[in-house]
């Protein structure tokens, strides 16, 4: 263990108001930590910066999954099992139940959070390509007051977001939109379980008539934030899904990536493999219309 | 009819073991203790400047030990003596250790590393077999060569003429790190009446207790080594656990205070011993039928740093680099070179996996060559009873390899499995294939080695009946405590229950060898069954037992031997059989006791939208003598496989500038249950004269065979040629993409 | 150069460091206090506050299971849940899990089908088996490997392991049916 407990600060206030309150003290700065599987790691291995730390664990108003009429909320702190274990969210949106299953074993399911892995922002975040598929929206609050956006402009660089200094992620939106939509979802790794993805993929898509009438692709780890592919979606979009589109996949897509050389992988591996996963989706898309 | 012998009994530590109240190394603390640490080089390899101390601590409240703190020779002592326990003036590798440091906090020692601040003088490291090759930079030696051997046979020359076919191929396999769950740990108390002694997570305490003594100064009696529960070794705790506990005797023997060091996950696959990378260079004479008419072989190792135990790996992968199969002719070099890296050191097969890798991707390259499939190419090689290995040795058991091949095709389905794959869409999204591997691993020391060991083991009898096994063999998870017990038990008729094994402690137990090298139940196993019956030889002799006794009796016998002579115990002592011989300065003749046998086959399937290769089944035959335990057996060869298949397809050490980059389990890849395939084991047994109840080794030969089975696969199944491991997917990429740069696309229907 | 100006704040911050906090929870049954810093990690205060040693560091970044426990009946990584997290938790940890001198139907089917070699990855890898059989009684193969996935084991390649948790499962499910 490479830190000092006895140099950090945590607490534990119990209720947003006074979290958000620590959040705006201009002297220091706070940091939220929720169930742990990103800030303690970094914290053993001696790599935490922060040494005042804000428990947001077991906030009530960060908690829970409501369904409303336009769209399904779920709070930040709502952890991954919790995401399982949710039928609207099996029903409605099962690509973001699929990253939940592949993110950690079992044990970091149970305290891993969405919003931490939003606000982690790892370029590999298992979940956050199916929330740039679904076309989330994220509240974010302060004691200043709410305010929303889009999840797709919320990363603006590597580990830099629309996320003001006193302000703490607290629910995440997303439209009842694609109902009867083609899904798609595929995580690349090392190995099958416990794997920081190489490149990840999340896609939804209808089509009709064989052309293709809406579609939307985001990637993870093939860039410093998920990205959405919107060229490509503009080029299918109104389309047959036939080989001539197929066949400028992979120049599209090398296009739209950054994709780099790192400890897990290299550029050159992902970018092939982004652009086959792309591929197998439009197959799949095509597919589906045969298939009741 | 055996009644222990043969069963699974259970394990003898197995209660506590599931109920988490075995106690390892880190669950222990002393009275008084305080906590160690280790200042390590930065540097690859250059001089010792300076090393200052930031005055921010109080540097009086530490422990502080350097190289002139030593008593006894700062070195490790293994076999050259060449690595220092502390680095002094010089270092040669990253991590290497440079000073020592104690407090009785833990949290303020690991500040205090960083607060020491050295200064060095670097110098030209060298990274590779190849730099070190070209000697442009000498980093060890005069030469940078730690070791050579040389196995000739027949007349290598003279094939060449005779030749219709001659097949050349270049293997090279990687580091691989042992990774046993529980990482080093030891403590270490000392005081100049009773000596040192050291409580370790290690597998051989009287290597521990001869580096101890050199070390440290002090006399034999005065060292004491006891094993604890240890968390896994495969090899990685059977040397360096000596280099971690001189560092806590020497911070002991300064303070007057138990001292504690245990790694964190990091720091110890940084700093610790990991499997030789290799390379292999076969060129080989072969008939126009496919039968070897010789060839040459060389087989070069990377050492690290320092000697080590690089000579008795190469030792190992050089006299298995033939493989299986009959050479009448062949000239085998073997090589171990020294690098700027932390010292690679034992993992289970310990040579073998690299050379037998080798060996089993040249068979399948030799068959494509000639025109033959892997399993005919095999077929016609194959060492037969009368017949002589590389090193001359005679098989004189009647093992039938193709009768094995034969089985294991069968049991894997194989011959339909190929047909059904080879009429499979080529244009298919998962291409799949099946590979063979046919290997051997010798049981126990080298040639002269067991002579040389000299194992003594006893068995001590108690009033009450109970039998105690006293033996220096250790147990991490393999079994040793529940075989040896087995084996005396079945020795003198005696139930399982009545017979424990007392804590591998030099106080308590002899030296019964290293628990390495496969030769636990085989050899000191023999020792335990001897020693056992020497209890009742001398039960029988005073006229306390007759021939034929009941356990009732035996136990009556002993309480009546102890009330009239005190302590009843029974030693025996290793004896090389008869007419076994082996030259070591030739490197010819008999070199290991007994060979296990076996063939292993692995299907595999590539998805070529990810290019990535996972084992879908795997079969493990293999002929082992006698199982004594079949589901202690069973664990280990499913064990070794998965190691096996660690090798092959996922475990990558990522170096730069020597030290490895990759130091945590998030990103050193080892298989999870969610990535092996059902391992199917299957057994033969033809006995073995020269093993406990006809036992052979078992604890390596399972690591030997996946690699090669399952790169043979990959090759069928994408007909492109892989030579080099760990086989990642990104290297499979690069290969398909160079075959085919306009079709980078999964075509997956139509 | 050497430059120790980082740590000129050290003897600012010695001033005021933050103090320890008293935390209670319960560990296999037992009500427990501690007086620890809020950071220290729930598996350091198990193992060195409370001496209760059966949950082990294998790795310290939630890789390998070794160190898992049961918090509020949820398997969880304690190297990675800071102690004031844990505050009036229920904690169970594989002695918990143990009768006395009775081994569970769990317990039994390791030691019989060979689930424990060098055991350091035991204790995690039952609890995990024990969290995994309290959601899904009959667990398919699969559904075993999954829920097994955050235990990392050296030594057996799983196999033995998967057997045991089967056998377990069918035992404890002919046992229930039977009300025994």
């Amino acid at each position: 263990m490479r830190s000092d407990p006895a140099d950090y600060k945590l607490v534990a206030p119990g209720r947003l108001e006074a979290v958000l309150s620590l959040l705006a003290e201009e002297r220091e700065e706070w940091v939220p930590i929720a169930g742990g599987t990103d800030v303690m790691v970094q914290f053993a291995a001696g790599k935490l910066a922060s040494r005042q730390l804000v428990s947001i664990w077991n906030l009530r108003e960060l908690k829970g999954i409501a369904v409303a009429s336009e769209e399904v909320r779920i709070g930040a702190a709502c952890t991954y099992t919790e995401i399982r274990q949710s039928d609207v969210i099996a029903r409605e949106f099962p690509l973001l139940a699929t990253a939940a299953q592949w993110t950690g074993g079992i044990a970091n399911q149970n305290r891993g959070t969405l919003g931490g892995n939003i606000i982690n922002a790892s370029p590999a975040a298992d979940s956050l390509p199916a929330l740039m598929a679904y076309e989330a929206e994220v509240i974010l609050v302060s004691i200043r007051g709410e305010r929303r956006m889009p999840y797709v402009g919320f990363h603006t660089g590597y580990k830099t977001m629309q996320l003001r200094r006193d302000e703490l992620l607290k629910t995440i939106c997303i439209p009842h939109r694609f109902d009867g939509y083609t899904q798609y979802a595929r995580k690349v790794g090392a190995r099958n379980a416990q794997a920081i993805s190489k490149v990840c993929i999340a896609a939804v898509g209808r089509i009709s008539g064989g052309v293709i009438e809406d579609v939307r692709i985001a990637l993870g780890s093939v860039a410093a934030v998920p990205l959405r592919l919107t060229e490509v979606e503009r080029t299918v979009q109104g389309n047959p899904v036939g080989p001539e589109i197929i066949a400028r996949v992979p120049r599209m897509v090398a296009a739209a990536i950054q994709p780099i050389d790192d400890i897990r992988s290299t550029a050159r591996y992902r970018t092939a493999v982004a652009s086959n996963l792309v591929v197998e989706f439009l197959d799949k898309l095509r597919a589906s219309e045969s298939t009741p | 009819m055996e009644n222990v012998v043969g069963k699974s009994m259970p394990r003898k530590e197995g209660r506590d073991k599931v109920t988490g109240a075995a106690r390892y190394i880190d669950d222990m603390t002393i009275p008084g203790m305080i906590y160690g640490a280790t200042v390590r080089s930065q540097i690859p390899r250059g001089k010792i400047k300076t090393v200052s101390f930031d005055p921010r601590f109080d540097w009086d409240e530490f422990v502080t030990v350097t190289a002139q703190d030593i008593p006894g020779r700062n070195c490790i002592a293994l076999i050259l003596d060449d690595q220092p326990c502390l680095a002094d003036g010089m270092v040669n590798h990253p991590e290497e250790a440079i000073l020592l440091l104690a407090h009785s906090d833990p949290y303020l020692l690991r500040k205090a590393i960083d607060g020491v601040r050295i200064e060095y003088e670097p110098q030209a490291p060298v990274f590779s077999i190849e730099e070190s090759e070209r000697q442009e930079t000498v980093i060890w030696g005069s030469d940078n060569v730690f070791k050579t051997f040389l196995i000739e046979k027949g007349d290598v020359d003279e094939v060449w003429s005779a030749a219709d076919y001659v097949v050349e191929g270049k293997y090279t396999t990687g580091a691989q790190e042992q990774l046993y769950i529980e990482n080093q740990g030891v403590i270490a108390s000392f005081d100049a009446e009773h000596g040192l002694t050291l409580w370790g997570s290690l597998q051989c305490p009287y290597y521990v207790h001869k580096a101890l003594m050199a070390l440290c100064g002090l006399p034999a009696e005065k060292v004491r080594v006891v094993q604890v529960e240890t968390g896994g070794a495969f090899g990685g705790k059977e040397e360096y656990p000596s280099m971690i506990a001189g560092h806590a005797s020497l911070l002991a023997m300064k303070s007057g205070r138990p001292v504690k060091i245990v790694y964190d996950r990091l720091e110890d696959m940084t700093a610790t011993t990991k499997r030789h990378p290799s390379r292999t260079r076969h060129r080989t004479a072969v008939s126009e039928d496919g039968k070897i008419l010789g060839g040459e072989i060389d087989f070069t190792i990377d050492g690290g740093a320092y000697a080590t135990l690089s000579s008795v790996v190469l030792s190992r992968g050089t006299i298995h680099a033939g493989g299986p199969y009959y050479w009448p002719s062949v000239r085998i070099r073997g090589k171990a070179v020294a690098t700027n890296m932390p010292p690679h050191g034992a993992f289970r097969g310990f040579g073998a996996p690299q050379s037998l890798f080798a060996m089993e991707r040249h068979m399948d390259r030799i068959a494509q060559v000639v025109g033959l499939s892997p399993v005919e190419i095999r077929r016609r090689n194959f060492l037969k009873p009368g017949q002589t290995t590389t090193t001359d040795q005679t098989i004189r058991e009647e093992i039938d390899l193709e009768k094995m091949l034969d089985r294991a095709l069968e049991l894997s389905d194989y011959k339909a499995k190929k047909e059904q794959f080879a009429q499979e869409d080529p244009r298919a999204n998962t291409r799949r294939g099946m590979g063979i591997a046919a290997f051997l691993h010798g049981s126990g020391f080298t040639g002269s080695g067991e002579r040389y060991l000299a194992s003594v083991v006893g068995v001590e009898a108690d009033a009450d009946g109970t039998l105690r096994v006293l033996v220096s063999s250790t147990e991490f998870g393999q079994g040793t405590n529940t075989v040896l017990c087995q084996i005396a038990a079945e020795a003198l008729g005696l139930p399982y229950e009545s017979v424990c094994i007392a804590q591998a402690d030099t106080d308590q137990v002899p030296n019964s060898g290293p628990t390495v090298a496969s030769r636990t139940v085989m050899v000191v196993g023999n020792l335990v069954r001897s020693a056992a019956l020497g209890i009742r030889q001398t039960l029988l002799a005073s006229g306390l037992l007759r021939e034929t006794h009941s356990a009732e009796e035996f136990r009556a016998a002993c309480a009546q031997h102890v009330a009239g002579h005190g302590v009843l115990r029974s030693f025996a002592r290793y004896e090389a059989p008869e007419g076994v011989f082996w030259d070591d300065q030739k490197y010819r003749g008999e070199a290991y006791a007994t060979f296990a046998w076996a063939v292993y086959v692995a299907e595999v399937a590539v998805d070529l939208s990810t290019y990535t290769a996972s084992v879908a089944d795997f079969v493990a035959l293999q002929e082992v003598g006698r199982v004594l335990n079949p589901v202690l057996a069973v664990g280990q060869i499913a064990g070794g496989v998965a190691q096996g298949i660690g090798f092959a397809l996922y475990e990558k050490v990522v170096w730069q500038n020597g030290r490895m980059q990759n130091g945590q389990m998030t990103n050193y890849i080892m298989p999870t249950s969610a990535d092996l395939p059902p391992i199917r084991v299957f057994f033969e047994e033809l006995g073995n004269a020269h093993g406990a109840y006809g036992a052979k080794g078992i604890g390596e030969l399972p690591i030997d065979g996946p690699a090669p089975a399952i790169i043979n696969a990959v090759e069928d199944a994408l007909g492109m040629r892989f030579d080099s491991i760990p086989l990642l997917a990104e290297d499979i990429f690069e290969s398909v993409s160079i075959r085919s740069p306009g079709e980078l696309l999964a075509t997956g229907g139509k | 150069m050497s430059d120790f100006s980082e740590h000129a704040d050290a003897e600012q911050r010695d001033v005021e460091r933050p103090a320890k906090c008293e935390l209670s929870f319960t560990v296999n049954g037992t009500s427990r206090t501690v007086l620890v810093h809020p950071m220290e990690r729930l598996l350091d205060v198990l193992r060195h506050e409370l001496q209760l040693t059966d949950a082990k560091e294998g790795c310290g970044e939630g890789e390998c299971g070794s160190c898992s426990v049961l918090l509020d009946k949820q398997l969880v990584n304690s190297c990675l849940v800071p102690a004031l997290q844990a505050e009036g938790a229920n904690i169970i940890t594989i002695a918990g899990l143990t009768d006395g001198a009775q081994l569970s139907t769990l317990q039994k089917a390791f030691l019989e089908c060979g689930g424990a070699q060098c055991g350091i990855c035991t204790p995690g890898m039952l609890l995990s088996a024990r969290h995994l059989l309290d959601r899904t009684p009959l667990p398919t193969l699969d559904e075993i490997r999954e829920g097994l996935a955050g235990n990392l084991c050296r030594c057996t390649g799983y196999m033995q392991i998967f057997e045991a948790v089967s056998r377990a499962a069918k035992e404890e499910n002919a046992r229930r049916r039977t009300g025994a």
